[in-house]
């Protein structure tokens, strides 16, 4: 954007010194200096020059003048698909409380839309889902929000924190939306908005601090006696480690075997990992985050195209931590993934036009196929000459960002134990053979006794009924089946008596049924009531769980008249897709309802938490 | 029906009694079973039932501990039996098995050492496919396996094919009409309508079997001196044609061989049939159901192991046996009339008879599979594509393509030529007159390996046969992978019978002809010593023999073994 008279709120000349600024700042250091600007600018209040913006902290500078003495309410909402989103969600809110704030915090779609007309401090966490939209639990709210019946939101202060990745079109579309609609329906930023790529963890606290500083202007006077208090009790909870995503636990690999008889086209693999001392509580629907390290074959490689000493020491982190090029590249920076903000970090170290043009292009989709299936080899091979230090270049590189798996296990059936159902990822691209970071590593590099970094991930969007007579309709595709282990785990341990229904699909029942035996005998006792399996290639037509669905339409209506909480997970383009389709359908057939009353129908099921999916 | 009043002499009715009786006819659950998609296997009723329509279930144990800890079930599996009298093939239903096999089975067929095909590899969705494309070629799988008369054997006999015509009929005939009557089959596999209460319904009566069929499976060839390729002594009965003045004029009758027997039970043995007298020719079929019925009323159906018919026959004498038959049938059986047989082996090569040509293939171990380099599978298929005769598979697990025309042998002999197929010619006639069953991986009762390790063995035995010079010599070598001995290891000059995985019982001594069997020589050893064992012997043979002397009647008359008389003293 080239700013003008016109458009922004500069003088020419500042407009121009801006101008030819900013295109030349990275994505980071435009966040940071939004932030630094946003900062500096509430913390000396008034003593501003700049007359717009001081007119959007007015609210702010009256609205503390008059509750030094009074606590505001922070409602902190989040909409959340992988659980990323809710579980920061949670983290600023325990914060919060720390010091003393009131918090409501929900799920959007728990929150009662028009309350939000109450709302004094509104923090907004929100991730992206496939192609731009939100995730399945902020769905009623967004349409709310954008939808003519929002109120005016004069009153109200807010902050947005989006989560994305950078390497989808529509990066952190939600939240930029939510961002722009919330002021347009006349909120005020508390902070600047910033858009996370998956290393979210840093702009993340950043964020935080800076929205933190804000409301603690506000009442800066009240806290400082009892924070000393707060924080001595913190300390006591500390004494036991706490294991968290900044903190993962070394869990120990007790077997990692392949689930794939011979002949299978695919390799799933099962890990058992021990958790014993780690503290850990997971629910069945949880994930475990894994963080990986890159293929020593690749960063030597990559290592050896640039010319690097690997034993050269770089920074790894904003602390300016020094770790030897080798490792740093092998367990700390992303060297797999290309997005477009790398690649136009990557253009100002290169001399090579080549990749400016691949960047400026008109055609976006140029951009994107080039993106597809290459890593930072082959960027660094078709782009050089590099005339850079390894410091340089790693100071581009995003982190590692962690794999989530839906957990396999129960911790009741199996306590200390994590079980994961990892799909070994392997395809040929631009004449190389690529394997998945993770599940490679885990495929190729990982035997029993080693040890890999792990953290939990709560997914409150994928949890079995409270009622354990509750029924439940299973879905899943290949290694969508990993949380359906748990769930059976988990009501076999707790005796939970509603039926349960898996539909299940993969492509040949010889090599890939997977955890067949375990399905049989939970059928042959009961913990699960029916079982419909569909294997796509062991006949001329293929055959997915759609059809099977299709087939015992009247039973699973039944079924959800009868209440049963319906679960989908595994692959959403080629799966969770078709698996709504049909649900439509069978509701439309089986329900005499046109497409709109079945739409509602879903709807409504989805606000009752009837309708769950861990899709990815 | 009588045979309730003998079961009290036995012991209470084995499980597989109950399992018959329960079964309608041999329906039990098989239908539901196959329409269970959660496993490929079904439960072990069923598999039982499942044998009396030609199938047996199995798994790949190779795969078995492996897919164990992958959380999988093991690879369970269908063989498939066909029926085929006297083992005559048309070239199309040849093509239908090879399609079979290759687009439901483990992409080869098994010729048995029954003349017939096996599939392998079938999998439980597959099955009713397999079953009505078989159904299609006007073959079936009926009573393939099973408590019941199992697969007609006949003489090949290359050499008279007019006469071959007529004595294959009444193979063909016998087959037919020991069939069972159920309608089971026919609803299973073929989709036919159901029979609704089949106990009651005329269609679903067995008026020979009864509603429990036989105690244990029976087994019949019919046999044309002088060759004896069928092992004439080996069956349940056995049929030996005899010709006066070119012409059949009926049958020798043999009652009472098997070769199955259970390790360390003495109770059990292999037996050779006797000859009791003669029938003419259209008399067989009444003699074959008069013999059936007495074998369903006063065979063993306590103790399975004991339940075949040879025990029936060795428990109530011959005399008894004969004088049941007769009183049965209402007349007497004839005298038995002279007969000679000269071998039990096949005829390789070209062989003219009755104006056509036929050529016996040297098949090893009866595996049809295409390799690498030898593109056998394909070969025969092109073949079958033009060929005008029909195939018939041999007793002996080879394959001949008879009823050649002068005009088409060039056609056949040009794509013989193209894919190397051979009449094994070039190999020794040790390895000519070998036989192997099934075992590893599939068969679930193998103990050791057998079709898969003979050949390997055979290569180290060739070594010595060239060292002692008797390349050329015919001797009969039988490896069984268990000692339910489908390869016919009790005919065996040298046979082998698995005991553990690479651990054999040796066996020596039967004759040439098939008409005495072996007496065990080593127990429980290993490749090794087998061949320190043979060794010795097998250079004495080249030095010592008489002319003309076989090597079974060699190592009688040189002491190393007993010779048998009887089953009655195979253990003594």
């Amino acid at each position: 954007m080239q700013f003008q008279v016109m458009n922004s709120p500069f003088k020419q000349e500042q407009a121009d010194l801006l101008n030819q600024v900013l295109p030349s700042m990275t994505e980071n250091q435009k966040i940071w200096l939004s932030g630094y600007l946003a900062n500096s600018q509430v913390s000396s209040t008034t003593a501003t020059a700049d007359p717009v913006i001081e007119n959007v902290l007015q609210t702010e500078a009256s609205t503390q003048a008059g509750v030094q003495n009074a606590t505001r309410e922070v409602t902190i909402l989040f909409g959340s698909h992988t659980g990323n989103c809710e579980a920061l969600a949670g983290e600023i809110s325990e914060k919060l409380k720390q010091q003393d704030y009131k918090v409501t915090l929900s799920v959007m779609d728990d929150f009662k839309p028009k309350a939000i007309k109450k709302v004094q401090d509104l923090l907004i966490l929100t991730s992206t889902h496939g192609d731009g939209d939100p995730p399945d639990n902020a769905m009623a709210f967004y349409d709310f929000i954008h939808s003519k019946r929002a109120p005016a939101l004069d009153d109200l202060r807010y902050s947005v924190l989006s989560l994305g990745d950078s390497s989808y079109e529509f990066f952190c579309q939600t939240g930029k939306e939510f961002d722009e609609r919330l002021e347009e329906l006349g909120g005020k930023r508390i902070y600047p908005r910033i858009d996370c790529d998956l290393d979210f963890e840093e702009p993340a606290e950043e964020w935080f601090d800076g929205v933190l500083a804000t409301l603690n202007n506000a009442k800066q006077v009240s806290v400082e006696g009892r924070n000393d208090v707060q924080q001595d009790q913190t300390d006591k909870v500390m004494n036991k480690p706490m294991y968290s995503r900044t903190n993962p636990f070394k869990a120990e690999i007790l077997e990692n075997l392949n689930l794939n008889g011979r002949g299978s086209n695919k390799e799933n693999r099962h890990l058992e990992l021990d958790l014993e001392g780690a503290n850990l509580e997971f629910e069945p629907g949880d994930s475990l985050g894994i963080f990986p390290e890159n293929d020593p074959s690749l960063v030597a490689k990559l290592i050896e195209e640039m010319e690097w000493n690997p034993e050269e020491h770089v920074p790894v982190n904003k602390q300016g931590e020094l770790r030897p090029l080798r490792d740093a590249l092998t367990s700390i920076f992303d060297i797999t993934g290309l997005t477009k903000p790398l690649l136009e970090k990557a253009a100002q170290l290169t001399a090579n036009k080549e990749l400016n043009k691949l960047i400026i292009s008109e055609q976006q989709e140029e951009l994107k196929a080039y993106l597809y299936g290459r890593d930072l080899i082959d960027l660094v091979q078709d782009f050089g000459p590099w005339n850079v230090t390894a410091e340089e270049f790693t100071g581009i590189l995003r982190k590692i960002p962690p794999r989530l798996y839906s957990i396999a296990s129960s911790l009741k059936a199996n306590p200390d134990e994590v079980h994961l159902t990892i799909g070994a990822l392997r395809y040929d691209a631009h004449g190389r053979k690529r394997t998945g970071v993770c599940s490679g590593q885990c495929a190729e590099r990982s035997q029993p006794g080693d040890a890999l970094p792990v953290f939990i991930q709560h997914n409150s969007n994928f949890k079995l009924p409270e009622n354990p007579d509750t029924p439940v309709i299973m879905i899943g595709a290949g290694t969508g089946i990993a949380p359906y282990r748990a769930f059976l785990e988990e009501r076999e341990e707790t005796g939970a008596g509603g039926e349960a229904w898996l539909f299940f699909g993969d492509q040949h029942f010889v090599t890939d049924f997977l955890y067949q035996v375990e399905w049989q005998k939970w059928l042959s006792e009961g913990v699960l009531t029916r079982m419909d399996v569909a294997f796509s290639r062991d006949t001329s037509e293929k055959v997915y769980v759609q059809h099977r669905m299709r087939e015992k339409s009247h039973d699973l209506y039944q079924w959800l008249q009868a209440g049963a909480v319906i679960y989908v997970c595994g692959d959403e383009k080629y799966m969770a897709k078709d698996v709504e389709a049909v649900l439509l359908t069978i509701l439309q057939q089986e329900g005499n309802m046109n497409k709109e009353e079945a739409e509602t129908y879903l709807t409504e099921l989805r606000k009752q938490k009837r309708y769950q999916r861990d899709v990815y | 029906m009588t045979n309730k009043a003998h079961t009290h002499l036995h012991g209470p009715p084995s499980d597989m009694e109950k399992i018959k009786d329960e079964s309608n006819y041999l329906r039990g659950s098989i239908a539901e079973n196959f329409a269970d998609r959660i496993t490929a296997g079904i439960p072990d009723e069923d598999t039982k039932l499942l044998k009396f329509h030609g199938s047996y279930q199995q798994d790949d144990r190779d795969l078995r501990n492996e897919r164990k800890q992958q959380k999988l079930e093991p690879a369970y599996q269908y063989m498939v039996r066909v029926r085929l009298p006297g083992g005559v093939a048309t070239p199309d239903q040849w093509l239908t098995m090879d399609n079979l096999a290759n687009n439901y089975g483990n992409g080869t067929l098994k010729l048995t050492t029954r003349q017939t095909f096996q599939l392998h590899g079938v999998l439980k969705w597959n099955m009713k496919k397999s079953m009505q494309k078989i159904n299609a070629a006007l073959l079936d799988t009926i009573a393939a396996c099973g408590d019941v008369n199992r697969n007609v054997m006949c003489n090949v006999n290359p050499d008279q094919s007019d006469f071959h015509a007529e004595v294959y009929g009444w193979a063909q005939k016998l087959s037919e009409e020991l069939l069972p009557k159920t309608k089971a089959y026919h609803e299973i596999w073929l989709d036919e309508e159901k029979v609704l209460d089949s106990r009651d319904s005329e269609g679903d009566r067995e008026p020979m079997y009864g509603p429990l069929y036989l105690p244990r499976k029976f087994k019949i060839g019919i046999a044309v001196p002088p060759s004896n390729d069928v092992d004439i002594f080996s069956h349940d009965l056995g049929f030996i044609a005899i010709m006066e003045e070119g012409k059949l004029i009926g049958f020798n009758v043999a009652v009472g061989g098997g070769m199955g027997m259970t390790h360390g039970d003495t109770n059990t043995y292999p037996q050779l049939s006797r000859v009791i007298g003669f029938c003419s020719v259209d008399q067989i079929v009444e003699v074959a159901e008069k013999v059936i019925t007495i074998q369903r009323d006063y065979g063993n159906r306590s103790d399975r192991k004991n339940a075949r018919f040879k025990y029936t026959i060795d428990r109530y004498g011959v005399e008894w046996f004969l004088q049941e038959l007769q009183a049965r049938l209402g007349w007497d059986l004839g005298e038995a009339k002279p007969y000679h047989f000269e071998n039990n082996g096949d005829r390789y090569g070209w062989i003219k008879g009755s104006g056509k040509w036929h050529l016996n293939l040297f098949i090893q171990n009866g595996r049809i599979k295409d390799s690498e380099d030898y593109p056998l599978m394909t070969g025969i298929r092109e073949i079958a594509k033009i060929h005008t005769g029909d195939f018939r598979l041999t007793p002996n697990q080879n394959l001949i393509i008879a009823n050649v025309t002068e005009e088409m042998k060039p056609a056949i002999v040009e794509l013989v030529t193209k894919y190397g197929l051979t009449d094994g010619k070039q190999n020794s006639a040790l390895r000519r007159n070998s036989m192997a069953c099934v075992a590893f991986p599939t068969c679930g009762l193998a103990m050791a390996e057998s079709e898969r390790y003979l050949p390997e063995l055979l290569d180290k035995i060739e070594n010595i046969l060239d060292e002692a010079g008797i390349r050329d010599e015919d001797i009969i070598i039988r490896m069984s992978g268990c000692p339910n001995g489908c390869s016919r290891p009790g005919l065996g000059e040298i046979a082998f019978i698995g005991k553990a995985p690479g651990k054999y019982n040796m066996y020596l001594g039967a004759g040439f002809t098939g008409d005495r069997l072996n007496k065990l020589y080593r127990e429980n050893i290993g490749e090794e010593e087998i061949l320190e064992t043979l060794k010795p012997i097998l250079l004495q043979y080249g030095k010592r023999r008489q002319e003309n002397e076989h090597f079974g009647d060699y190592v009688v008359r040189a002491g190393y073994v007993e010779e048998v008389t009887s089953g009655l003293n195979f253990h003594s």
